[in-house]
């Protein structure tokens, strides 16, 4: 599998999701926000965590009109897979290719811990290594990770299986971490190839580190 | 020709900011106020001397950029 990885301003995830997705044996490169296409013949783009232009205005704002982002957008509409993790959903989110928004946290604090998650739907191409209702531990890293919806975008989200992940104690019961919408911690879009989630898998692949949940997750793109 | 533009959060999206401060003040003992809402103010100087042109350009600026209307609402005001 080849992996394209964005890098904007303010980026400081892209080593470590390049690293991951090396070690699960897949090539990668690196693609600056100015660049206008992406290399050809690959099979995901991850656009990955950080604080892309000093997530001023609002986390994602900015990045979401970068050069890369019409390539990228473009890709999507194609039905080319994408993967946005933390700073990468957020600006997935503000260009429209995943429903909702990121606002600060309920707590207004930067949270930073390893956090369990329950696998609510597993049926598409993210989480097909993982079993329904399970509960997974991955790092979360951010402080506008509280997700919005409104009451009839959370309907449609229900309705077509939309929703990944959903912070959780270790049984897989909701817990309240940061105010998301019932405790939502990652969705895809109605089509299935555009994926976010504020936690981090590629800082979860060694259990001496705390936990390789994170492999499960990122290897689901391999089928 | 001046644009102020104020955008808070939309009536019913909990906003954390204007919660805490609220909380502070009730502690510090300022009573009566029921609700605090916290945005931020974007001036710009356009130049622009037509009104009517200006305030539909700020607009598209703001559903564009300045808001995200998914949880902000937004005001403009001309000077």
């Amino acid at each position: 599998m080849k992996v394209a990885i964005l890098r904007f301003p303010g980026t400081n995830c892209e080593f470590d999701t390049q690293y991951a997705f090396e070690k699960l044996g897949h090539s990668t490169e690196l693609v600056w926000h100015e660049a206008e296409k992406l290399p050809t013949d690959i099979d995901l783009v991850v656009v990955p965590g950080g604080f892309s232009y000093g997530d001023y205005l609002r986390s994602g704002s900015i990045a979401r009109f970068s050069p890369v982002m019409k390539a990228v957008t473009a890709y999507a509409n194609d039905g080319g897979k994408v993967l946005g993790i933390c700073n990468g959903f957020q600006i997935l989110t503000e260009a429209g290719l995943l429903p909702g928004a990121l606002k600060r946290n309920n707590n207004l604090h930067f949270i930073s811990k390893h956090q369990n998650l329950c696998v609510i739907n597993n049926d598409n191409a993210f989480l097909n290594q993982c079993t329904k209702g399970e509960v997974l531990n991955i790092p979360i890293a951010h402080a506008d990770g509280n997700y919005y919806i409104d009451d009839k975008g959370l309907e449609e989200l229900e309705k077509n299986a939309q929703i990944l992940l959903r912070y959780s104690d270790n049984e897989g019961n909701p817990v309240v971490v940061n105010g998301s919408v019932t405790s939502i911690a990652g969705v895809c879009n109605k089509n299935k190839n555009v994926f976010g989630l504020m936690p981090h898998p590629e800082r979860a692949l060694e259990a001496i580190l705390g936990s390789e949940d994170g492999i499960r997750m990122l290897q689901g793109f391999e089928n | 020709m001046t644009a102020i533009v104020n955008v808070f959060l939309k009536e019913g999206v909990l906003d954390p900011q204007g919660k805490a401060a609220h909380h502070a003040l009730d502690s510090l003992g300022f009573s009566g106020v029921n609700d605090v809402r916290i945005g931020k103010q974007i001036i710009l100087q356009l130049d622009s001397e037509d009104k009517t042109k200006a305030e539909a350009e700020v607009k598209e600026m703001c559903e564009t950029l300045l808001a995200n209307t998914v949880i902000e609402d937004y005001t403009i005001e001309l000077n």
